[in-house]
């Protein structure tokens, strides 16, 4: 045991559980702790150009790792734009540490100057958050925090602590062991459970399984494998499940949903039994609930039992770890193949190619991102923000890995995509990291160019550029009748934008560009910025209209193919 | 809210009576209520105390079951992680209790009548005035609802109602059996507390 300030037992707490990075911003309060970081020069400070980022940089950093990423703001206005950030991970359930400081304690409830009551308006984003009082309770705060953020079902933590508390010394003492009576996941899987989800399996005759972000986290992508290979299953994803299978498998068929694949929405519509694996049921992936697949029997496998059966009842609930529970599955299940079913989803994508690329002379997105798809061999770190481009990259890229997308889905946090992508490129220096942008998006978040070049990050991006807020214009125009309202937007020269921060930028006006600028910027060692000019009037088909169930998948109309 | 059939509580239709185990610390009062606000259930009522156990209170949380399914909200409870154990009491044949004061008008003329009906219901009479009376009374909802319909002719000047605190009948217990070690409870027992002191000369 030593003597240490507050601010020394944190950082060494953090260094403990594995920190090697933190995306902070300082102020004030937390200036003790910036006075202490070059102690630990085995934790880079990144330093960002606004919190929010921040938030958005540990939850890229985590996704695309899956380690535990750390941001910091300082208190009041520091904290509160570290808001939406969390918000982000939490409804995604993605490890973040979210550390803020606050006025000293005797200021604490009295309004000090940038005084937020962080703890308080974090309980509803959190999966646990912590005010500590005193140093020496710092460093059990670390270590059951950092417990609760990576284990069970991940979720943001965020840890407040006071000036002074940051402040004071105390003796440092590392609890080596914790004891949480009121936190013990369930992560083996029932036993029981699992024997009668083998028996349903095995009397199934069109099983599907969906495979969510779950599958992600547990790191269960070839227990998967071989569980679909066994019982011979097909296998489709939820938004945030894209990568938990290979989608080059020949049991994979895309991902289900709004704007899922035809073929996949139809199979879950169609399937007897549906074994969802790691996924929680969202609105976006299944339709309205009343007229999903009536008659179907659900397997339910989830580590969070307030998951199970929340929006639809399960005939065989399954409450565990995906890695633990699908091999044992596969174990038991029987070997077999379903040839009449796999033969009809086949059909199904033959009379409804979904991710067809028709010919046109515009520049289409969708050309765009297979065009990219193709030049990187399928091999890059694909970071998305929110809306029409973001539909695109999960349609016409194809993913093989794990944590190969990463995208916000649960609170469509737009702004997301720059500063999450920086978060991945640090975490996976090696990765060819592409930020796909929306140009509304890219608008929330851009000032992040700078830390591409304070911290030398060759992340490129790829802006989507249509002159809208597409996504809601693509609304406006199918279900307000066309009239655009505040969504049309001059966009500034992104180019020399890109130029200001001495970042290099490159704008693309026409089809026959796409594939040479990608290449220029993939053999370009540094950060790159490309404006690609897209057509601005197109639509992301297939598309189930908000309220509609999966069996009401629409297509593009042929008007629209015609363009 | 309930129904006394045979000495044996039952819950109202569509309520449930919920105990939650939880640690006492700051804030977990507000992490429950939030809880229950944003996922919308409704609450009849809820009341919190220690429990027998060192470092946890106990709360009694009457739940309108038609606002939310049962299961989701045991389950949503267990979420928090100061949330050590939920029981749902109304599987239970269990023995509920509420206390109330009423402060009810009386005079010299009508204070005989009103000391009847107290009797009746077995309340106390806790303070008395020239111009009213504090009834105490303990029971079920029912018997509770059932006094204060009996003083409302007379004028209730003030009503306050602890909101229902409930055990299963015999030897079974909702307790917890997982002893907080030593110092985990020092560092639980001293998070949160407000430090008193003098306002520094500069806030930064
Ligand atoms: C514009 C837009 C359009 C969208 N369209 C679609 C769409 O068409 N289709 C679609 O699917 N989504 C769509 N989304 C995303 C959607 O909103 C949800 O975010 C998504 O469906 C959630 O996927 P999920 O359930 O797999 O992941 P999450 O919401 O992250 O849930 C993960 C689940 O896995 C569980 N879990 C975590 N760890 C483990 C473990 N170790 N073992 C087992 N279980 C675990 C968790 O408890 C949780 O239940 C869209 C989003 C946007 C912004
Ligand atoms: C912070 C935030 N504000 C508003 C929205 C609502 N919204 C969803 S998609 C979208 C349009 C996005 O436009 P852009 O970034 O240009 O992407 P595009 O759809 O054009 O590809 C909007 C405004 C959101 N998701 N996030
Ligand atoms: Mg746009």
């Amino acid at each position: 045991m030593a003597r240490m300030t507050g601010a020394q037992m944190v950082l060494d707490g953090l260094q403990r559980e594995g920190v090697d990075t933190i995306f902070g911003y300082p102020g004030g309060v937390v200036l003790p702790l910036y006075d202490t970081l070059p102690q630990f020069p085995g934790i880079r400070h990144i330093l960002v150009r606004h919190e929010q980022s921040a938030a958005h940089m540990a939850d890229g950093y985590a996704r695309a790792s899956g380690r535990m990423g750390t941001c910091l703001g300082t208190s009041g206005p520091g904290a509160t734009n570290l808001v939406t950030g969390i918000c982000t991970s939490w409804m995604d359930s993605t490890p973040v540490f979210a550390l803020t400081g606050n006025v000293a304690r005797s200021l604490l409830g009295r309004d000090g100057f940038q005084e937020a009551d962080i703890t308080g308006i974090t309980h509803s984003i959190t999966k646990h958050n912590y005010l500590v009082m005193r140093p020496e309770e710092i460093p059990l705060t670390v270590r059951e925090a950092a417990h609760i953020c990576r284990t069970g079902r991940p979720g943001p933590v965020l840890v407040d602590i006071p000036k002074d508390v940051f402040q004071e010394t105390a003796e440092y003492d590392w609890p080596e062991q914790i004891n949480l009576r009121g936190y013990k996941p369930t992560v083996d899987g029932h036993a029981g459970m699992i024997r009668r989800a083998a028996e349903l399996i095995d009397q199934a005759e069109r099983p599907i399984i969906i495979a969510g972000h779950g599958v992600i986290w547990s790191d269960a992508q070839a227990a998967l494998v071989e569980l679909a290979e066994k019982a011979g299953i097909p296998v489709i994803t939820t938004f945030l499940g894209i990568g938990g299978f290979p989608e080059s498998h020949p049991l994979s068929y895309g991902w289900l949903g709004m704007h899922g694949m035809f073929y996949a929405n139809m199979a879950a519509d169609k399937a007897d039994l549906v074994i969802g694996v790691g996924m929680r049921f969202d609105d976006r992936a299944m339709g309205r609930f009343k007229d999903f697949n009536p008659g179907v029997k659900i397997v339910h496998i989830d580590i969070d039992p307030a998951e199970i059966g929340k929006n639809f009842p399960v005939a065989v609930p399954i409450v565990g770890s995906a890695e633990n529970v699908l091999p044992r599955l596969a174990e038991q299940v029987k070997e077999t193949k379903h040839p009449q079913w796999v033969r009809w989803i086949d059909q199904q994508r033959e009379e409804h190619p979904s991710l067809y690329i028709r010919e046109s002379r515009r520049m289409l997105p969708q050309y765009v991102v297979r065009t990219l798809y193709e030049e990187t061999n399928g091999d890059a770190n694909i970071v998305t923000g929110v809306g029409q481009h973001q539909m695109w990259a999960g349609q016409h890229y194809f993913y093989k890995r794990p944590r190969q997308l990463i995208t916000s889905g649960g609170l469509g946090t737009m702004g997301f995509e720059l500063p999450a992508a920086i978060g991945a490129q640090v975490a996976c220096p090696e990765t060819e990291t592409w930020a796909i942008c929306g140009d509304g998006g890219f608008q929330m978040t851009l000032q992040e160019m700078a830390v591409l070049v304070d911290e030398g990050l060759p992340v490129k991006i790829a802006i989507f550029n249509n002159g809208y807020l597409g996504m809601v214009r693509q609304w406006q125009h199918l279900f307000y009748d066309k009239n655009l309202v505040a969504v049309a937007m001059t966009q500034p020269d992104f180019v020399k934008l890109a130029d200001a921060y001495g970042i290099r930028g490159l704008r693309v006006e026409t089809k026959a560009e796409v594939a040479s600028a990608i290449r220029e910027a993939r053999t370009y060692k540094g950060p790159m910025l490309i404006d690609f000019q897209i057509d601005q009037e197109e639509n992301v088909w297939p598309m189930v209209p908000a309220g509609a169930a999966l069996s009401e998948t629409i297509e593009a109309p042929a008007e629209e193919l015609a363009r | 809210m309930n129904t006394a059939v045979n000495g044996v509580v039952k819950d109202r239709a569509g309520h449930h009576t919920v105990v939650a185990i939880v640690e006492d610390k700051p804030g977990v009062l507000m992490r429950v209520s939030s809880l229950f606000r944003r996922r919308g259930f409704n609450i009849e009522s809820l009341t919190v105390g220690h429990s027998e156990a060192e470092g946890l209170s106990r709360m009694t949380i009457v739940v309108d079951g038609t606002s939310a399914p049962i299961d989701q909200v045991e389950k949503q409870l267990y979420k928090l992680i100061d949330v050590v154990k939920v029981t749902d009491l109304s599987q239970e044949d269990m023995v509920a209790r509420e206390l109330a004061m009423i402060k009810v008008r009386c005079n010299n003329v009508n204070r005989h009548e009103l000391l009847d009906i107290a009797n009746v219901f077995r309340a106390d009479v806790v303070d008395i005035a020239t111009n009213s009376i504090i009834l105490q009374v303990v029971g079920d909802e029912d018997k509770i609802d059932g006094l204060v319909k009996m003083c409302e002719p007379y004028g209730i000047r003030e009503l306050s109602r602890t909101g229902r605190i409930a055990m299963v009948r015999g030897t079974k217990t909702t307790t917890v059996h997982d002893p907080e070690p030593e110092r985990i409870r020092q560092f639980h027992a001293s998070q949160g507390r407000r430090v008193e002191g003098e306002l520094p000369f500069s806030s930064d």
